[in-house]
C-alpha cells in the first residue's frame, strides 16, 4: 500500500502542478543558463549592477519597482552596494518618490521604496519574475525548477529579445509581433538595442546581454532573500537528515527487543 | 526492555542522548527566526532618522513631531523662560543630571539642556534658545501638557501629576527624570536631524 | 479513557496526590501518552502526527504573520511583500505558511485513503470517521480564506468563484451570497471577515483534533489487519499492543523528520511550485485571469462541481422534477458538497464485515481505482472545461458516487473475504517470525512491513 501510495501520488503531484501551471503561459521562452538556477545557484553580482543599470536607464521610463526599497540596493546577499552608493544612485538618478504628508514629490531616501509608475500603463516589475513562468516540465510538473528555476527570468529575457520586427496596427495603437508574448502581440515597443547603455564594467552591451542582465536583476528585485532562502533549504534538509538517522537507529533499537521476541528467538521477560 | 540485544548500554545511551539532543538543536533552530521575526523588521531599523523642518517655529511656541512612535517637543523658548530656568539652583532639583544624549551625563544648567539659535556652546537668553526633547513622562509614559503648563511654567502630566519646569526639568510630583534629550543636531539654520 | 486493559498512572509522592485529587491532569496526559497501540501499525500510520505537526506549524507561523499583516484592500498586497522583503526571516515564515498548507492536505489525503482501504470507518469507529470528516472540511474553509489574504489575482477571483457558488442555491441564494461577502461584491469587508475567519477555524480543528483523538482512544485504534485487540485480560491485549510512548512517538518522529526533509526541499529551493504565478499580482476587479485555477488540493471536488453541466441527463431529470429550481448551476453544487458527503457515509454504506482491505479481493481493485478516479479527477480539475475534458470529469464523478453509493454496499454482498489472523499478536509474530512463507503466514504476505 504504501509504495503504491506513493507512485500514486507522485503522480498526481505530476498532474496538478502542470494543470496549476497552465496559467502565465506564454509561447517560445529560452532556457537560459542564469547564475542562479539550481539549488546551488547564486546571484551574479555584477549581472545585478547591470541589470538596475539597464532598468534605470531603459525601463524605468514607463515601468514601476514600487514594492522594492531603495536600501534593500545595500542589502546582503543581492546588489552589494554601500549605503553611500544607494544615496549617490538615488541623487544621480534623480528619484523622487509621491509623499502623502507633503502632498508633493520629494527626493527619495534610501528607506523609500523604488518609485511606482503608471505614466503608460506599463505593468509593475517588482514582482514579474515570480509572475511569469516559462517552465512546466518534464510532464507538466514543473519540477525542472528545481534545476532550472521557474522560467520567470528566463520568460523576462525571452520577450526582450523575441520581437520579430513586426508591427501591426489596431485600433490606432500599434502592436509589436513577438513570440514570447501571449497572443503574439505585445504593446511595448521593442526597448533595447544594441549598445542602449555603456556598462562601467566594460562588458558588451548587446541586446541579448542587456536582456539577460535586466531579467536577472527583475528576479533579484521579486525574490531578494533567494540566496538565505536556499541556505535555509540546505540548513534544514542537513539537520533534519541528521535527525532522521539518529531517529531510524533509535527505533530501530528500541524495537530490536520486541521483534526479536516475535521471531521466538527470544523468551518473553 | 531487553538489554539482550545489546550488550553496550553505554552506546544505547549514547544514541539516545545524541538523538535527544539533536532534538533540542532541531527546535531550537526553528525557534529563533520565529522569535526573531517580532523584532524591528529592516524597514523599521532604517527609519531611525527624521529630518525637522523648524523654520516656522516662532518664540514661545511649540512643535511636536512624531519620531520612531514618540513626541518630540521643539519649542522656541522666551528670554523669560530660560531666565527662570536660569534662576533655579541646581540643588532644588530632584534630578540634577541634564538626562542629554548628545552629551552623556552632566549637570542639568540651562546650557547643557538648551540649543543656541545661534550656534554657540553658551546661551544668551536675549537670544532665546531650542529646547528639543522627546515629550514622553519619565513616570509612566504619558504625553505631558506644554505652552506653561504647571507649577513651574513648563509642562504638567496629568496622569499623576508630574510638573516640569521651562527647561523641562522634574520639579514635583512622581516623575523621577528630567524629560529626556534624544539625539539632535542642526544641519543648518532651519531643518535638525533627528537621530 | 480506553477500553483497552492497562496501566493507569498512580500518583505516589504527596505531591501528585495532592494534585491528582484535585486536577488528575498528570493521569490523562499519562493515559494519553501510554495508550496501547496495535503494534503491527504500519507506515500509513505516521500521517496523523504529521497532521498534528502541520496543524501546530500553520498556527505558529500564522500568528507571526498576522502581526505583520494589514486586511485592507489597498495595503494587504503591500502587507504580504513586507513580510517577504523586510520582516526578519518573514520571507521563511510566509513561504512555510504558504507550503505548509500544501503539506497539511497531502497528509490529510493519505490519511483519508488509509483509512478508506483498512476500513477504519468501521464499527465502533465511525465518530471518529465523522469528526475527521468535519476537521477535513473545516481545513478546506480555512485553507480558502486563506488563500484570499495575499489579496492577488487568483486570490481575489478565487473568493470570487467560490462565493458565486452559494449564490446557486436557489432562492435565498443571492442574499446568502451577499451576507458571506458583506457586499455585492469581494471588497473589503469580505478581506476582513475572511482573516476573522481563518485565524477563528484553526482553533475549532485543534478542538476537534482532541475529540478525534479522544474517540479513537475510546474505541483503541485500528491496523493493518483490522482484527481488534483483546481485551478479555491485560495479559493477552499487551500480547497485541506496545505503549505509545515510546515505540510509535519515535517512529512517527522518524517519519515526520524524513517528511520534513522533502517539506525544506521544496520550501527552500522551489517554494512558488504549488502556488499559482497570478498570485504575484495585485487583485484587480477589472480584469480576469485566462485560467481561474484553485489550489490543487480542491481540483477533485473542483471537477465534480464542473461536471454536472445542463447536458447531462441527471441534471436535466432534476431540473425538469424540480420545476427549475435545481438548474446545472445548483445541481453542481449539490455534487461537490454531495461528495464529501458520500464518503463521510462510507460506514454505514459499506455493508462488508471485514475490516480491512488487505483481506477483501475484490474491494482491492475498487479501491484503487478510487485512488485513480481521485487523481485523474484533480487532474481534469485544472484542465479548461471544453473538449473532452468535461467527459472526463463526469465519468470519474460518476465513479465517485458509485463507489460509495452502488459498490461498497454490494461488495459487502457478494465478496468472499480471505481468512484474517486471528489476533494481532499473530499477525506481528507472522511477519517478524521465523516461519516467513508458510502458508499460515499467506495472509500477511502481501502487506507492506509493520512498524519499520
Amino acid at each position: 500500500m504504501l509504495r503504491k501510495l506513493a507512485i500514486s501520488t507522485a503522480a498526481a503531484l505530476a498532474l496538478l502542478t502542470g494543470a496549476a501551471q497552465a496559467a502565465g503561459e506564454g509561447g517560445h521562452v529560452t532556457n537560459y543558463a542564469f547564475s542562479f538556477d539550481g539549488p546551488f545557484g547564486t546571484f551574479d553580482q555584477d549581472q545585478l549592477q547591470r541589470g538596475l543599470q539597464v532598468y534605470t536607464q531603459i525601463c524605468s521610463g514607463c515601468h514601476g519597482l514600487q514594492y522594492v526599497p531603495l536600501r534593500s540596493l545595500a542589502a546582503e546577499g543581492g546588489i552589494g552596494w554601500s549605503e553611500d552608493e544607494v544615496r549617490a544612485y538615488i541623487e544621480q538618478n534623480f528619484i523622487e518618490v509621491y509623499d502623502e504628508d507633503l502632498q508633493d514629490w520629494r527626493p527619495a531616501v534610501p528607506n523609500d521604496n523604488f518609485p511606482a509608475n503608471d505614466s503608460v500603463g506599463a505593468p509593475d516589475l517588482s514582482l514579474m519574475a515570480k509572475a511569469r513562468l516559462g517552465f512546466h516540465g518534464p510532464w507538466g510538473t514543473g519540477l525542472n525548477a528545481l534545476v532550472n528555476g521557474i522560467g520567470g527570468p528566463e520568460y523576462i529575457a525571452s520577450l526582450l529579445t523575441h520581437y520579430t520586427g513586426e508591427e501591426v496596427e489596431q485600433y490606432g495603437t500599434y502592436l509589436y509581433e513577438n513570440e514570447t508574448f501571449e497572443g503574439g502581440l505585445i504593446s511595448m515597443a521593442p526597448p533595447l538595442w544594441d549598445d542602449a547603455v555603456e556598462y562601467a564594467d566594460g562588458t558588451p552591451a548587446t541586446v541579448d546581454q542587456m536582456a539577460q542582465d535586466v531579467a536577472a536583476f527583475l528576479m533579484w528585485a521579486a525574490e531578494p532573500h533567494m540566496m538565505a532562502r536556499k541556505q535555509m533549504g540546505f540548513v534544514a534538509i542537513i539537520i533534519l537528515g541528521i535527525f532522521s538517522v539518529l531517529l531510524y537507529l533509535t527505533n530501530k533499537r528500541l524495537w530490536a527487543p520486541v521483534k526479536a521476541r516475535a521471531k521466538g528467538t527470544q523468551p518473553a521477560e | 526492555m531487553s538489554h539482550a540485544e545489546d550488550p553496550s548500554g553505554d552506546r544505547r545511551d549514547f544514541l539516545y542522548y545524541a538523538t535527544a539532543g539533536t532534538g533540542v538543536v532541531v527546535a531550537g533552530a526553528a525557534a529563533w527566526p520565529l522569535v526573531n521575526s517580532m523584532n524591528p523588521s529592516a524597514d523599521t531599523r532604517a527609519a531611525s532618522t527624521l529630518r525637522v523642518d523648524v523654520s516656522g517655529v516662532a518664540e514661545g511656541t511649540q512643535l511636536t513631531v512624531l519620531f520612531l512612535g514618540k513626541p518630540i517637543f521643539i519649542r522656541r523658548s522666551t528670554p523669560d523662560e530660560i531666565e527662570a530656568a536660569q534662576a533655579v539652583e541646581l540643588s532644588e532639583l530632584p534630578d540634577a543630571d541634564a538626562r542629554n544624549e548628545n552629551i552623556g551625563t552632566a549637570e542639568a544648567t540651562v546650557a547643557n539642556r538648551f540649543v543656541s539659535p545661534t550656534g554657540g556652546e553658551e546661551i544668551d537668553p536675549s537670544a532665546g534658545g531650542w529646547l528639543i526633547m522627546q515629550g514622553v513622562c519619565t513616570h509612566l509614559g504619558c504625553v505631558p501638557l506644554g505652552n506653561g503648563a504647571g507649577d513651574f511654567g513648563g509642562w504638567f502630566c496629568p496622569c499623576h501629576g508630574s510638573h516640569y519646569d521651562t527647561a523641562g526639568r522634574i520639579r514635583r510630583g512622581p516623575a523621577p527624570q528630567n524629560l529626556p534629550i534624544p539625539t539632535v543636531e542642526f544641519i543648518d539654520e532651519s531643518t535638525i536631524l533627528l537621530g | 479513557m480506553s477500553g483497552i486493559p492497562h496501566d493507569h498512572y498512580e500518583p505516589k509522592s504527596r505531591g501528585e496526590k495532592w494534585l491528582h485529587r484535585r486536577l488528575p491532569i498528570v493521569s490523562l496526559l499519562y493515559d494519553t501518552l501510554m495508550i496501547p497501540t496495535p503494534k503491527n501499525l504500519n507506515w500509513m500510520w505516521i500521517w496523523g502526527i504529521v497532521l498534528v505537526f502541520c496543524l501546530v506549524m500553520q498556527i505558529i507561523t500564522g500568528v507571526l504573520l498576522v502581526m505583520h499583516y494589514t486586511p485592507h484592500v489597498d495595503m494587504a498586497f503591500a502587507s504580504i511583500e513586507h513580510i517577504m522583503r523586510d520582516v526578519n526571516a518573514g520571507w521563511a515564515i510566509r513561504y512555510i505558511h504558504m507550503n505548509g498548507a500544501s503539506l497539511f492536505f497531502i497528509a490529510v489525503y493519505l490519511h483519508i485513503f488509509r483509512g478508506l482501504y483498512y476500513g477504519s470507518y468501521k464499527a465502533p469507529r465511525e465518530v471518529t470517521w465523522i469528526i475527521g470528516m468535519l476537521i477535513y472540511v473545516l481545513m478546506m474553509g480555512t485553507a480558502f480564506l486563506g488563500y484570499v489574504l495575499p489579496w492577488g489575482q487568483m486570490s481575489f477571483w478565487g473568493a470570487t468563484v467560490i462565493t458565486g457558488l452559494f449564490g446557486a442555491i436557489p432562492f435565498i441564494g443571492e442574499s446568502i451570497q451577499t451576507w458571506l461577502l458583506g457586499g455585492p461584491a469581494v471588497d473589503n469587508a469580505t478581506l476582513n471577515r475572511f482573516l476573522s475567519l481563518h485565524y477563528l477555524l484553526p482553533f475549532l480543528i485543534l478542538g476537534l483534533v482532541i475529540v478525534h483523538v479522544w474517540a479513537f482512544h475510546t474505541t483503541g485504534n485500528n491496523n493493518p489487519t483490522g482484527v481488534e485487540v483483546r481485551r478479555t485480560s491485560k495479559k493477552e491485549a499487551e500480547a497485541d499492543t506496545l505503549p505509545f510512548w515510546p515505540y510509535f512517538v519515535i517512529k512517527d518522529l522518524f517519519a515526520l523528520a524524513v517528511v520534513l526533509v522533502l517539506f525544506f526541499a521544496v520550501t527552500g529551493f522551489m517554494p512558488n511550485l504549488l502556488g499559482h504565478p497570478d498570485n504575484y499580482i495585485e487583485a484587480n476587479p477589472l480584469v480576469t485571469p485566462a485560467h481561474i485555477v484553485p489550489e490543487w488540493y480542491f481540483l477533485p471536488f473542483y471537477a465534480i462541481l464542473r461536471a454536472f453541466d445542463q447536458e447531462v441527463w441527471v441534471v436535466i431529470i432534476a431540473d425538469t422534477l424540480t420545476g427549475g429550481i435545481v438548474d446545472a448551476k445548483f445541481f453542481g453544487v449539490i455534487a461537490m458538497f454531495g461528495a464529501i458527503l458520500v464518503m463521510a457515509l462510507a460506514p454505514w454504506l459499506d455493508t462488508s464485515s471485514v475490516r480491512s482491505g488487505r483481506f477483501r479481493p475484490m474491494f482491492k481493485w475498487w479501491f484503487w481505482l478510487l485512488v485513480v478516479d481521485f487523481m485523474v479527477l484533480m487532474w481534469v480539475g485544472a484542465r479548461p472545461a471544453e473538449g473532452i475534458y468535461p467527459y472526463i470529469a463526469l465519468i470519474g464523478s460518476t465513479y465517485w458516487f458509485a463507489y460509495f453509493l452502488v459498490i461498497l454496499p454490494l461488495l459487502g454482498v457478494i465478496e468472499k473475504p480471505l481468512p484474517q489472523p486471528a489476533t494481532i499478536e499473530e499477525d506481528f509474530n507472522d511477519h517478524y517470525g521465523g516461519d516467513h512463507g508458510t502458508p499460515g503466514s499467506g495472509t500477511a504476505a502481501s502487506a507492506p512491513s509493520p512498524a519499520e
